[in-house]
């Protein structure tokens, strides 16, 4: 055969069509290019220079320029201000002052990506099973709502008051997430379905709450809840005093990555859950039982999405209030994305709220230094999640070689294959 | 067409599934593939039909050196093939499926369902492969299904067919009617690639055989060979075709049936009023042309399925509705007959599948936490007692080949301690070789006074493996009778003669 492929593989083309995190890699890749594209387009100087060259190429190079500086600014300015601006670590380096300018950057990104880890490990752990869990942000709202309760309505030592704080809001979650998985567990209403309505349910709840319960905020007439004492909340790791916000919800999120890797790699429970994902026919014949594997995961998934909404609460504004978890600020929502991204595994899912939380605080940094809309991060974010969904597609881009996972799949699933 | 394979060698990372495999089809030839499972038939195949591409050698069609990308490619060169697991759109019609990638088209291009169902008519007069165009494929049986796969593998003027192993889920009427297809499309001037484990079917269609160990040619064989000839050519030893038993000597009753009532998927009586019992150290073999009732009956047992009325007790003990967790715990062994929808996952590991109804089970968890290194063991040592070919323990199920994805179902349940095994279609895709094992572990089981029922289509295995032999027919036991009686009248039986008019 004149095409055929070398005899054994370079370990390069082995590993490019074997790992996951090349794809991923090539994703982020397409999406920042696809991101330029739109800044590009976007932004009426540089659409000129470039409508310029019709009229003659010598305009080019003015065209190329201008892009350059464009695009670049907006990544410069998005990179400084979700990791770190290198000008700023040398002077604080050198000098030793400035840290918290240098280190708000990271700070921010990690306040972010810490209730979105929690709440993504609790949706990957769902479609592991097979179940899709579209309410999480509707449990992190109870969740945060449960736990605002019991931080700011009740008052103990710190020692008991913070964890069961927490457990409240797990709780909150878990009751939220408990009621589809019920539903579908015995009626087999459709948990997509239920999750999705249960976020406006929730939505309703919370502005209830918050207006016209004792959980209003005293002497107050708006949408807002009392305030956590500070024995509730999660304190900011470096002091109140340094000015970061990053806190100890960090280590929450760190014990779900342990707990989920757990879980999912060595638990007889997690093995269940994954057969029930995999093959619920296998499931059922090796006498796994659908019903409470159903209900178990909507109560683990809820609560850690609960979790998410009192780390929220507790780490940042120490109140709810009326736009709690609405729009950007949906982690349950985004959390659906980066667990997809993260391909619900623990660490996976680590490494995409990171990349999720730098992209959205990058952004808030962009529009502020070049005045290019937040929106543009989203588009980045959806755009690198469609190649990862698409890795057909980055192969095909990107010359890699295609492992022959499609066919050999359809090779291998006969009698006789 | 005349098709030759040069040195085709395809590998998987470091594993070699075919090694400089070089083999000749000439026109109207039946062509057989002989080898052990895992030995690399199926991964020819998929390269001939370009889904797989081969890391080395050459396809050469009426001696043109032809590369051949993916399937499409095949189709257009004239070749057409049969897998095993239909790959039909259960809910279409004959002509859509048959159609289904290559639609003639009308203006528009809206499908030409006149022209489609006149090339059906004109395909099945020309080979005698009788269907009905217009009927829904789910309501086929079996054997009507795989003459839709063939005429779908014949439509696009297919010169070459590849069929592999496309009789494991006929019953015997059914195969003698394929193979008597096999042979007029032979005589057509078509080449046919046939894949199968069964020695008979060789030596009654093939014209050459080629056998293949562990991804080699290592030799070819006349059809007038010996099965025991074959047999041992294939897997590299001497294979014996029949099941040493020890004498008959049952004990109690250990399975008692009495009159079964099971609906099956669409609501009606699958199973209707069936009574049997199966004593201590004896295997009662169950009978039947598939789709009598046998697949309900044996859910039924396991707790797949709910049972109407009636009831069954193992040592006594009513077990009747249980659920399927409450079955493995009496200790019922299932061997399902559809193994990859209920019998394995084909994602996950050989390891995992080889626990995969015991995972809590001492020593493979503690306190919920799972002992991988035990459940590692436990695989290593039943892949090594079976013979379960694998490069790694750690790799899917789906990476294995069909007879040794059922030797790992075979293996978790038979080693695990059962008090009664139920096993349907328990040696089913496997080789000689591996039958023999099975075969031995079955009646291992029964002399260690274990009651278990085999149900199979396969009469040869029911001859072989049963002390009794029930035969179900629509539903009811048509008889009971010894392994002597003569295969005429268990065929009789089976085609619903009850036992008083079948005696010979
Ligand atoms: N995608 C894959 N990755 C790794 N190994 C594979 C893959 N596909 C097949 N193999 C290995 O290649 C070998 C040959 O498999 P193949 O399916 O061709 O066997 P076969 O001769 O058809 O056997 P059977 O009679 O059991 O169907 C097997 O050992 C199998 O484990
Ligand atoms: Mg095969």
């Amino acid at each position: 055969m004149s095409e055929t492929s070398p005899a054994r593989p370079s370990l390069w083309v082995r590993y490019t069509s074997s790992s996951p995190l090349v794809v991923t890699f090539f994703a982020l890749v397409l999406g920042l290019a696809f991101g330029a594209l739109v800044i590009v387009t976007t932004t009426p100087a540089v659409l000129d220079a470039w409508r310029a060259i019709f009229h003659g190429w010598n305009g080019l190079p003015h065209a190329l320029n201008l892009t350059f500086n464009n695009v670049g600014a907006a990544y410069r300015s998005m990179f400084t201000g979700s990791v770190v601006d290198p000008q700023g670590l040398w002077h604080s380096i050198t000098t030793g002052n400035g840290w918290t300018n240098t280190l708000t950057p990271i700070s921010e990104t990690l306040t972010y990506a810490t209730p979105l880890v929690i709440a993504s490990i609790g949706v990957g752990i769902a479609f592991q099973t097979g179940l899709f869990n579209i309410g999480a942000n509707g449990q992190a709202v109870t969740g945060g709502i449960a736990g605002a309760v019991v931080g700011s309505m009740l008052h103990m030592p710190e020692i008991v008051h913070l964890p069961l704080t927490l457990l409240a809001g797990i709780a909150g979650g878990m009751i939220c997430g408990a009621v589809p998985g019920v539903l579908k567990a015995y009626t087999g209403a459709h948990e997509v379905i239920v999750t999705l309505m249960f976020n406006y349910v929730t939505y309703a709840f919370l502005l209830f709450m918050v207006l016209s319960t004792p959980f209003q905020q005293p002497g107050q007439q708006n949408d807002i809840g009392r305030t956590m004492d500070h024995s509730a909340q999660l304190a900011p790791l470096f002091g109140t005093s340094s000015g970061l916000r990053v806190s100890y919800g960090v280590f929450v999120a760190a014990a779900v990555v342990v707990f989920a890797w757990w879980l999912l790699n060595r638990s007889s429970l997690g093995f269940d859950f994954r057969v029930t994902g995999a093959n619920p026919s296998a499931a059922r014949a090796s006498g796994i039982n659908a019903r409470s594997v159903i209900v178990v995961v909507f109560l683990i998934s809820g609560g850690l999405a609960g979790l998410a909404g009192v780390v929220q609460v507790a780490s940042t504004t120490h109140y709810v209030d009326g736009g709690f978890l609405i729009g950007n600020a949906g982690i349950g929502f985004t959390a659906i994305t980066v667990a997809l991204l993260g391909r619900n595994r623990p660490m996976g899912i680590v490494w995409s709220a990171l990349l999720f939380a730098a992209l959205g605080v990058g952004g808030r940094n962009m529009q502020a230094t070049t005045g290019i809309p937040l929106d543009l991060a989203t588009v980045i974010q959806s755009a690198i999640v469609l190649m990862v969904a698409t890795p057909v597609l980055v192969k095909e881009i990107f010359r890699l070689r295609s492992a022959e996972t499609t066919t050999v799949q359809l090779a291998t699933t006969g009698w006789g294959s | 067409m005349e098709l030759e394979l040069r040195g085709i060698t395809k590998r998987f990372g470091a594993f070699t599934a075919n090694d400089q495999i070089s083999l000749k089809v000439e026109p109207g030839q039946i062509h057989s593939l002989l080898g052990e499972n895992g030995a690399g038939k199926s991964t020819l195949m998929n390269v001939l039909f370009g889904l797989l591409r081969p890391d080395e050698g050459e396809i050469l069609i009426d001696g043109v050196v032809t590369s051949i990308t993916d399937s499409g490619e095949a189709v257009r060169r004239g070749i057409g093939m049969v897998h095993q697991h239909f790959m039909l759109v259960p809910v279409f019609s004959v002509t859509e499926n048959v159609v289904l990638g290559f639609e003639p088209t009308k203006s528009l291009n809206r499908v030409d369902y006149r022209q489609a169902t006149e090339d059906i008519h004109r395909l099945s007069r020309q080979f005698n492969l009788d269907v009905d165009p217009d009927a829904i494929v789910e309501n086929l049986p079996v054997g009507l299904q795989q003459r839709v796969e063939i005429l779908k593998a014949l439509s696009h003027d297919a010169e070459l067919l590849i069929l592999d192993e496309p009789t494991a889920v006929l019953t015997p009427q059914e195969i003698d009617s394929l193979m008597e297809i096999m042979r007029s499309l032979a005589a057509a001037g078509k080449s046919i690639l046939f894949i199968t484990h069964k020695l008979k079917e060789v030596k009654a269609v093939a014209d050459v055989i080629t056998v293949i160990r562990q991804g080699r040619v290592v030799g070819t064989a006349e059809p007038s060979a010996s099965e025991s000839e074959l047999a041992s050519l294939m897997v590299g030893r001497d294979v014996r075709l029949t099941v040493e038993k020890t004498p008959y000597d049952p004990g109690d009753e250990v399975l008692e049936v009495r009159d079964l009532v099971v609906l099956d998927d669409r609501g009606l009586v699958a199973v209707n009023g069936v009574s049997l019992d199966v004593r201590a150290g004896e295997v009662l073999a169950l009978a039947g042309v598939q789709g009598n009732g046998q697949t309900e009956f044996v859910e039924a047992l396991v707790g797949m399925r709910p049972v109407q009325s009636g009831t069954i007790t193992l040592h006594g003990r009513d077990i009747t509705n249980l659920t399927p967790r409450q079955a493995l715990d009496v200790g019922l062994g299932h061997i399902p007959e559809d193994r990859q929808r209920d019998g394995l996952v084909l994602t996950m590991s050989v390891a995992d599948n080889l626990v995969l109804n015991t995972p809590r089970r001492a020593p493979f968890a503690r306190h919920g936490t799972r002992n991988l290194s035990a459940v590692n063991e436990n695989a290593q040592r039943l892949v090594r007692d079976f013979d379960i070919r694998t490069t790694s323990i750690q790799e899917p199920a789906s990476s294995l080949s069909g007879g040794n994805q059922q030797k790992v179902i075979v293996a978790r349940e038979l080693s695990r301690s059962l008090e009664f095994l139920v096993a349907s279609q328990p040696t089913r895709g496997l080789d000689v070789g591996s039958i023999e094992y099975v075969h031995r572990q079955i009646i291992e089981h029964r002399n260690r006074g274990n009651g278990s029922l085999i149900v199979s289509s396969e009469l040869d295995e029911v001859l072989a493996l049963g002390d009794r032999i029930a035969v179900m027919y629509e539903g009811r036991i048509s008889g009971v009778v010894d392994p002597t009686a003569s295969r005429e009248s268990i065929g009789l039986l089976m085609a619903g003669h009850t036992t008083e008019t079948a005696s010979v």
